[in-house]
């Protein structure tokens, strides 16, 4: 690992780079551009950058016309708006019509923090995940990040991409590669698997060191792509190590947990549990205390794979 | 391009087309799609620019009918312009159909965008409109709302961005016919003063007779001399128009004619 980076101005600078070669970039943006990081393309690219005040069931209705005429439209805004303030026009728009529109939603999850309830998106996963035609992945860290941008731009059809609003470990080093609907393996293990998403990766991590500490040898898969799930990766981590827990900054139903859920009752049905935020809101809160409060932490994975490890062997 | 005197024949054949077709299928909107009809054949038979045989043709005008539930008016002109065969309309709303019960795009021959659920089309259209500048390409962007529709905030956020991109190539066009889905617009929600409104959002306003083919064109001629702003055509029309007793009535926004009702109302379009 090497330290901090931001997967926002990951993301930001990724589209300028993008613009300079390819002249059908655009990007929109709902009045938060110095937020979501797409203000240095509209300082690069004034004439292809749109902000269209707030009012996002607009700027994605202009995203779809941008793309029907050819355009690849990347649409941002916060996580909270861009998937249920404007759900029918991302589903309508959209999704129906297999647009080329990039939703690249940032400051998901409750490390929002401070801004509280309502601007913490803990259900946008399931929501883009049901869109038929979606592709949805939430990147682990800026590396990663600035690869599934390139590929989102190089790839046909609507995405929906979720990133924080914090900056993150970087896990990765320039020699790794994303592929799309292919779990990276973070750490290969044999008494259980730890699969996560986004933040919850480097968490899962730093569990499943304190774990080997403890004699157990977890695998951890860092699932960036929901949709199309890794089903493949999901069925060897049940038969090769018995035992799954997800890890999600996500409401329990439809995102992660569920999804994997589905292809192991189906597949390979072992035991399972779920981090994730349970059915409630959250609140105001530094990001850490908010992690903590809704068990999102390398502790509480910890001990949610012992658990799970004891199930197994009964 | 038609000549005035053809035109009006043609708007006959697309509302024998209309009625045919939604009691074929006993279901469908009759109200709002007979009320289009001078507009749609102003659009598709004089003004447009399309090529049936390559409804992709990079440089066509596009066409959004943001009021989608009127998807069987656009069907039978997109069968009279060659898009796809007349037989096909009274397939509407069938299984395995190309005439889906509200405009799809990718199904059907010369549909621009999905529509059903209201308010969305004037967004689409700014975007195909801010993309012909970009490509530098002349082609011009129509969206035909219905006034209901207007409720939806959605409309009054595109209207407010329109201008504010500077679409000049992008006219909306509202079919004024007074009556949504459960009764008067001026009952169930007041959007007057509608052309006041669409003044107020900076756009040229021009308001005429719906179903009158001359101002239609006129209007949509003088679209085309604005620049810096776009065009919203109010076009004052009749629910129902053409069928005595379809005329002015809410009922018939979205019921099919009964076989009885639809033989009377093709003897009043003979």
């Amino acid at each position: 690992m090497a330290g901090e980076a931001s997967m926002r101005e990951t993301y930001g600078k990724t589209l300028v780079e993008l613009g300079k070669s390819n002249q059908d970039i655009v990007v929109l943006d709902a009045d938060l551009s110095s937020s979501t990081q797409t203000k240095f393309f509209a300082k690069e690219f004034p004439d292809r950058f749109f902000n269209c005040g707030i009012a996002e069931q607009n700027m994605i209705g202009i995203a779809a016309g941008l793309a029907a005429s050819g355009k690849t439209a990347f649409a941002s805004t916060f996580a909270v708006f861009a998937s249920s303030r404007c759900f029918d026009q991302v589903r309508m728009s959209i999704a129906q019509p297999h647009q080329n529109v990039k939703i690249v939603a940032t400051h998901g999850g409750v490390t929002v923090g401070e801004d509280g309830a309502s601007h913490q998106a803990i259900e946008d996963l399931s929501l883009m995940c049901a869109l038929p035609g979606f592709t949805v992945i939430v990147p682990a860290d800026a590396v990663e990040t600035e690869q599934v941008i390139r590929y989102a731009a190089s790839t046909m059809g609507p995405f929906y991409i979720r990133l924080p609003r914090l900056k993150s470990a970087v896990l990765y080093d320039e020699g790794y590669r994303f592929e799309i609907g292919k779990a990276a393996t973070m750490r290969d293990g044999r008494d259980a698997t730890i699969i996560a998403v986004g933040l919850m990766v480097e968490r899962a991590l730093k569990a499943a060191d304190a774990l080997a500490d403890e004699g157990i040898d977890a695998r951890v898969l860092n699932m960036h792509t929901l949709k199309p799930l890794d089903e493949d990766a999901i069925v060897a981590a049940a038969a090769e190590t018995g035992a799954i827990l997800t890890v999600e900054e996500h409401v329990r139903q439809g995102g992660l947990g569920s999804r994997t859920a589905q292809v192991v009752g189906e597949s390979c049905p072992v035991p399972m549990s779920f981090i994730n935020i349970e059915d409630c809101f959250s609140s105001s809160g530094q990001p850490e205390e908010l992690l903590e409060k809704h068990g999102l932490t390398a502790e509480n994975i910890v001990k949610e794979t012992k658990k799970l490890v004891k199930r197994k062997s009964k | 391009m038609l000549s005035k005197e053809e035109m009006q024949e043609k708007a006959k054949v697309l509302r024998r087309h209309i009625i045919e077709m939604i009691a074929e299928s006993e279901s469908g909107h009759p109200g709002g799609s007979l009320s289009a009809v001078e507009i749609i054949t102003a659009l598709y038979f004089n003004v447009l620019r399309h090529d049936p045989e390559n409804p992709q043709w990079p440089d066509r005008d596009r066409f959004v009918l943001s009021k989608g539930h009127a998807a069987p008016v656009l069907y039978a002109a997109l069968a009279e312009c060659g898009f796809f065969p007349v037989d096909e309309l009274s397939t509407l709303r069938r299984m395995g159909s190309r005439m889906q019960g509200h405009c799809d795009v990718g199904t059907t021959p010369g549909i621009e965008m999905s529509t059903g659920p209201l308010g969305q089309g004037l967004s689409f259209g700014i975007g195909c409109a801010i993309a012909a500048r970009l490509d530098g390409r002349d082609y011009r962007v129509y969206v035909l709302l219905g006034d209901g529709e207007c409720d939806e905030g959605q409309v009054w956020e595109a209207a407010m961005a329109a201008p504010h991109f500077g679409a000049d190539n992008l006219v909306a066009i509202v079919d004024r016919n007074s009556i949504q889905l459960d009764g008067w617009t001026k009952d169930i929600m007041n959007t007057e003063p509608l052309a006041d409104k669409w003044r107020a959002f900076n756009w040229h306003v021009i308001e005429i007779d719906g179903h009158d083919i001359e101002q239609i064109i006129a209007a949509l001629n003088e679209a085309v001399s604005i620049k810096g702003r776009p065009t919203a055509i109010i076009a004052k029309t009749v629910k129902g128009k053409g069928v005595s007793f379809m005329e002015n009535k809410a009922e018939f926004h979205g019921k099919a004619p009964t076989t009885e009702q639809a033989e009377q109302a093709l003897k009043e379009l003979e």
